[in-house]
């Protein structure tokens, strides 16, 4: 199965990996180059551009990124390569020979900013309404290779409209410069495939199926193509001034939930290096902006554990011992873009998917439910945001089956961007604000809730559960200090197996009334799973529909955004493997730091089991406010 | 589209899969074949290849684009090309051009009402030193004087 995904796409569409080889004769061995007469040695196949950059050299690019494959179509990033008689590309020369490069020689400079030019000639620039402006890799080449007039002319009119008719992402192609990014990213990265260059020569733009509005096309909404653009051209649908409007109107009460992944990344926004979580110091920031309360959405994702876990028992029960028909592997429902995937490209397989909310919406049903009542607020005055590393969860909060509150489940979907750009224009720098807590009723949540921002973490949280559940130990017991390492770090598709054994603890109280006993899982080995990015969500369905290894599995964790959520498409940007790595480790250190590491330790959700959720997890009441249905949506657009 | 002419279409593709191949270098070729015979390749055909061949309709429609020998609305029974590069236009295109225009009654770009004629510019066609050139469907035509032109549309109508 592998195979054929592989050999589908031509080799210049694989990401070119250059690792430093351990063993270089294994590759062929090392070459001697000169770059700017300086001699160094690197392995055969390093590009020019790699080469460089490890010796400190910067060259200018703007159609590369270190997520994608070698696409050569922007001339940025020429050099002078001695003997030829043209310059060169260097993101897609591979070094084969020895060579002598020159970097900066006149022709060389010369060449970039004609190419600059050339490009800021068909660009609209009107950097102070732009949303990248500060942030815009366009802007940064003219300003440090010395563009100092328009040479070839500029826009002043924009040459197409703005194409607003997605909830998540805006397209402004005015600002496009074909790098061909998004192209890549959509269909490398994340199998969707919506966007490519349409037409040919002065006439090329990028489009999508037909022209179509992106709100009439599949797309995911999983806003990567966003992180990678190096201009404005993409964007995420931006709902701060709606939520400026609420937060001015007296007669609202505006509540904000603020997910792991905005808090570990955040920062950046703030000039801070990637890897620093700003969880406490947004919460008081928050405030000083006007929201009445701060939650945590690590309390619902806790809530999902309970929730999830009990559904995927309560399936293996219906399999193993009632030998009723029911859908295995179950697969993790709180990435929204995932959610479209699975609804356009598998939708025979949407019985598989849990059927419980993402935590956002578990939290917005929540607030203008259970929060309500407590604080003695009107729902209809409730205005729910929710702070997300993610554009798909716009769309998510738009749907209309989202109105299981009687209202709409949550008002808004913020991404760590906009929510960085509010405070700013708050005039507060967060590095430096007093740390405070999260407000009652939902309070404080745990590690377990925490690590659903990077891949991995949902099926980390979840077998932390289902482990003390099951075998009535402690998880620390099996996996040292309650970290299950094997389902961390970036592989695109991970594998793990959990063998039962036959000692089995007594069931916990929340769920004795859904199964009697545990003897019937003695002996079994639990399989399970997680890929991020669609693409790589795309093997394990093909496999499955094959009948390979992945359809024996019990559970699969899907994220749609590379990394999960930490990598989303409404992060800062950039985002590159280091810095998704940077997240990564931040929220894990701060899981590590936490007393509370498992869901159903969580004596907030313990309590909204007793006092509102009163039938216990997957109930009546609790599939009314916390579960959801799924659309099947096919393939096909008419 | 109906849904029998769905299923035919489905099939038609998946015969010219099976003869091509499902290698992405057997998109233009299958693309071709459509082309020929229905004169366009319709919305579901394309979204059918790319689901065939595992790649996206986007891919497919941006191939389509980029070819004026292929189209994705339905067009003429006879697609008219005159040549618009430099020689033809030296050796009396514009002559040409109109003579055609007033015989039609339609300009570049538009089709017949009676849907048998559409007219549109091609770039060199590889005819230069016998210009003014044109196609119309398959088939070439050279050295062209207005009075020609007329006579080899009201060949065909
Ligand atoms: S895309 Fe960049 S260069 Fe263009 S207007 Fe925006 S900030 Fe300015
Ligand atoms: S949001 Fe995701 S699916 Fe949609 S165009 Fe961008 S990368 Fe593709
Ligand atoms: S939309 Fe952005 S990423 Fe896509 S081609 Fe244009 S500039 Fe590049
Ligand atoms: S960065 Fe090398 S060609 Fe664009
Ligand atoms: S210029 Fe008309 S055929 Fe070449």
């Amino acid at each position: 199965m592998e195979s054929k995904g592989d050999l589908r796409a031509p080799v210049s569409q694989t990401p070119l990996v250059v690792e430093k080889p351990k063993d270089t004769s294994a590759i062929g061995g090392m070459v001697s180059i000169e770059i700017n007469e300086k001699k160094v040695s690197v392995p055969l196949g390093t590009t020019i551009l790699e080469a460089c950059r490890q010796n400190g050299i910067t060259i200018p690019t703007l159609c590369h990124h270190d997520d994608l494959c070698v696409a050569g179509v922007c001339r940025v990033c020429v050099v002078e390569v001695e003997g030829m008689r043209t310059l060169q590309a260097s993101c897609a020369f591979p070094i084969t020979n020895p060579l002598k490069i020159k970097t900066s020689s006149p022709m060389v400079r010369k060449a970039r900013r004609n190419i600059i030019d050339l490009l800021l000639s068909e660009h609209y620039g009107e950097c102070y309404s732009c949303f990248r402006n500060g942030k815009c890799e366009l802007q940064s080449l003219a300003k440090e290779y010395g563009v100092d007039n328009y040479t070839f002319g500029h826009v002043t009119e924009p040459k197409y409209d703005v194409d607003k008719s997605s909830y998540s992402v805006v397209r402004d192609m005015s600002k496009c410069v074909l790098c061909k990014r998004c192209v890549r990213t959509c269909i490398d990265l994340q199998e969707v495939g919506v966007l490519e260059a349409i037409d040919r020569g002065d006439k090329t733009h990028i489009g999508t199926f037909l022209e179509k509005p992106l709100a009439d096309v599949i797309c995911i909404n999983c806003g990567q193509c966003i992180n990678r653009c190096p201009t404005g051209a993409l964007r995420a649908n931006d709902p701060s001034d709606e939520i400026w409007a609420a937060i001015d109107d007296p007669t609202k009460h505006v509540v904000i939930q603020t997910a792991p992944s905005p808090r570990a990344a955040i920062g950046e926004e703030f000039g801070l290096g990637a890897g620093h979580s700003m969880t406490r110091e947004l919460n008081t920031a928050l405030k000083r902006i006007g929201f009445d309360k701060v939650f945590d959405t690590n309390f619902t994702a806790d809530l999902t554990i309970i929730e999830e876990g009990t559904e995927l028992i309560i399936r293996l029960y219906k399999a193993l011992v009632q030998k009723e028909n029911v859908a295995l592997p179950q697969f993790t429902s709180c990435s929204p873009g995932w959610v479209k995937f699975i609804e356009h490209y598998y939708p025979e397989y949407l019985d598989n998917m849990s059927s419980a909310k993402s935590p956002q919406q578990m939290f917005g049903a929540l607030i203008k439910t259970f929060y309500a009542q407590k604080a003695g607020v009107e729902p209809k005055d409730i205005v729910s945001v929710a702070v997300m590393p993610c554009s798909a969860k716009k769309f998510e909060c738009n749907r209309p089956e989202m109105y299981d509150s009687g209202y709409k489940d949550v008002d808004y979907g913020l991404t760590t961007r906009e929510l960085a750009r509010m405070i700013k224009e708050a005039g507060i720098n967060l590095p430096e604000m007093p740390k405070s807590d999260f407000d009652s009723p939902f309070g404080e949540a745990s590690g377990a809730g925490l690590i659903f921002g990077a891949t991995g973490g949902v099926m980390e949280a979840a077998i932390r559960s289902v482990v003390e559940f099951v075998l009535g130990k402690k998880v620390e017991d099996i996996f040292e200090k309650a970290n299950i390492i094997p389902l961390r770090g970036f592989d695109g598709i991970k594998y793990m197996e959990i063998p039962i054994g036959d000692k089995v603890g007594p069931v916990p109280d929340l769920i004795k009334h859904l199964v009697p006993n545990w003897d019937w899982l003695k002996g079994a080995v639990l399989k399970i799973a997680v890929a991020h990015g669609t693409a790589n969500a795309k093997k394990i369905m093909d496999d499955i529909k094959a009948g390979g290894k992945f359809s024996e599995c019990h559970f699969i964790e899907f994220m749609a955004c590379p990394g999960g959520c930490l990598g989303g498409g409404g992060q800062p940007i950039p985002t590159t493997p280091e810095i998704r790595k940077k997240r990564a480790e931040a929220i894990y250190a701060e899981d590590e730091s936490l007393e509370l590491r498992k869901s159903h330790d969580n004596p907030n959700v313990v309590r909204i089991y007793e006092e509102f959720l009163t039938e216990g997890p997957c109930s009546h009441l609790s599939h009314e406010l916390l579960h959801t249905h799924y659309t099947k949506r096919g393939r096909y657009i008419a | 589209m109906l849904v029998t002419e769905k299923n035919n279409m489905t099939e038609e593709i998946e015969e010219l899969v099976r003869r091509y191949g499902r290698e992405r270098s057997s998109l233009l070729p299958i693309l071709q074949s459509i082309q020929r015979k229905h004169k366009h390749i319709p919305d579901f055909a394309q979204q059918e290849v790319a689901r065939l061949l595992d790649i996206h309709p986007v891919e497919v429609f941006s191939v389509i684009s980029f070819y004026s020998f292929l189209n994705t609305k339905p067009k003429g029974r006879f697609i008219v090309r005159l040549c618009q590069t430099i020689s033809c236009d030296l050796q009396g295109k514009a002559a040409v051009s109109k003579a055609i225009e007033r015989e039609l009654g339609i300009t570049f770009g538009e089709t017949t009402k009676d849907n048998k004629f559409t007219l549109e510019y091609a770039n060199c066609v590889g005819m230069c030193d016998q210009g003014p050139a044109m196609i119309i469907n398959e088939r070439v035509y050279f050295k062209l004087t207005p009075e020609k032109a007329v006579q080899i549309l009201n060949e065909l109508k």
